[in-house]
């Protein structure tokens, strides 16, 4: 099924320094995917299961968080929170009969790094597959 | 405290399918700090309600508030704030809370978002664990302060059952045998005799065996 996903990308600022290079620009140029609309936030330790849940209910299709490597982040322990409320949306979705794997968390190097934009394509094309989110009814 | 988990979100949604509004009502108490019902879950589970209607292709209106207690009538008298709110209430209170409002409700549907499951502690941050069955005929005095009837599996009140290995009970080796603690602590304290003592056959009328049970204490009644 081809169709233009909605995806909504939660990044702390330090693993998401890319999306400011360039005036913003670098992004694009390195084939970030359109369909991902960047929230930055101080922390992703700061980000609550609601928040999460919010970017479903406005419609995203798929919602993922990239936060600090787990033994390196700069809050300390802010990417293992996050990925532990990632961890409790997903199970929800499950619950409700929603694939799960339209969350997820991803914890990568801070600064300008490729892999930033390769989980970026992933997620896209992992959203592609599955298809329009079931809350979009 | 009292322990509740929420219930799986499938049988929440399936309990408001025909509801156009709904109260989620939280417990500012026990479930608030067991992390089940508080404030926060409500809010949790009032987006959860909201996805799982409108998988279903459907919509329904929340109203999200929180009471102080649900186990008490002067604040079960504060619903009347969202009177025309709702078609049912979904309450993140344990049972108690549930039952409460439909004492006193006689017009409003009540639906329990939670399992109400033990009274508890929080051994480490993000697990709680049984500690008393309220029985009613405490025998913590006689045991080192270990609860044999919420803690045994089998509820045995005159030592262990003797299937314990290394400290653990035989129904799995993540629990310990309590029978066990009771005897290491008490020899701990040099009452390793109290063991010996036989306990009585007990009077389980006290343990809700006798129906529902009513505490009545005249010195704060007027
Ligand atoms: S209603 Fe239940 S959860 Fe709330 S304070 Fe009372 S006993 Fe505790
Ligand atoms: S003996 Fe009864 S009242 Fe005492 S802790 Fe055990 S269950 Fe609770």
């Amino acid at each position: 099924m081809s169709f233009d996903p909605v995806i909504t990308l939660f990044s702390c600022h330090y693993t998401s320094q890319q999306s400011c290079a360039a005036e913003g620009k670098e992004l694009e140029q390195l084939g970030f995917p359109s369909s991902i609309n960047l929230v930055r936030v101080p922390c992703t330790g700061k980000l609550q299961i609601t928040t999460l849940l919010k970017a479903f209910e406005d419609g995203a299709d798929g919602v993922y968080v990239v936060g600090c490597p787990e033994d390196g982040c700069h809050n300390v322990k802010g990417s293992i929170r996050a990925a532990k409320r990632v961890a409790a949306v997903r199970a929800a979705l499950e619950e409700l009969g929603v694939e799960g794997e339209r969350v997820q968390m991803y914890h990568l190097p801070r600064g300008l790094h490729p892999e930033f934009v390769a989980k970026g394509k992933e997620m896209d094309a992992r959203i592609r597959d599955l298809g329009p989110s079931p809350f979009s009814n | 405290m009292i322990v509740a988990e929420r219930k799986p979100m499938a049988e929440i949604v399936e309990m408001v399918q025909d509801c156009k509004k709904i109260l989620v009502l939280a417990c500012r108490g026990c479930v608030t700090v067991c992390s089940a019902g508080g404030e926060r879950e409500a809010e949790i589970l009032s987006s959860l309600i909201r996805l799982g209607m409108k998988k279903a292709g459907k919509s329904i209106e929340i109203t999200t508030g929180s009471l102080v207690r649900q186990c008490d009538r002067e604040y079960i008298d504060e619903i009347d704030q969202w009177d025309g709110q709702y078609d049912a209430v979904v309450s993140t209170a344990c049972g108690v809370g549930v039952n409460f409002i439909s004492n006193l409700r006689k017009d409003t549907m009540v639906y329990p978002a939670l399992n109400t499951t033990f009274f508890g502690g929080s051994a480490e941050q993000g697990e709680w664990t049984e500690q008393c069955a309220g029985c009613g005929d405490c025998v913590l005095h006689l045991t080192g302060g270990l609860c044999p009837v919420a803690r045994c599996a089998k509820s045995l009140m005159n030592g262990p059952c003797g299937g314990s290995v290394d400290g653990k009970c035989e129904i799995h080796r993540d629990v310990e045998c309590i029978w066990q603690s009771i005897h290491d602590r008490l020899a701990s304290f040099d009452r390793s005799a109290q063991m010996e003592v036989i306990a009585p056959i007990r009077d389980w009328s006290t343990a809700g065996h006798g129906g529902p049970r009513k505490v009545v204490r005249d010195d704060l009644t007027v």
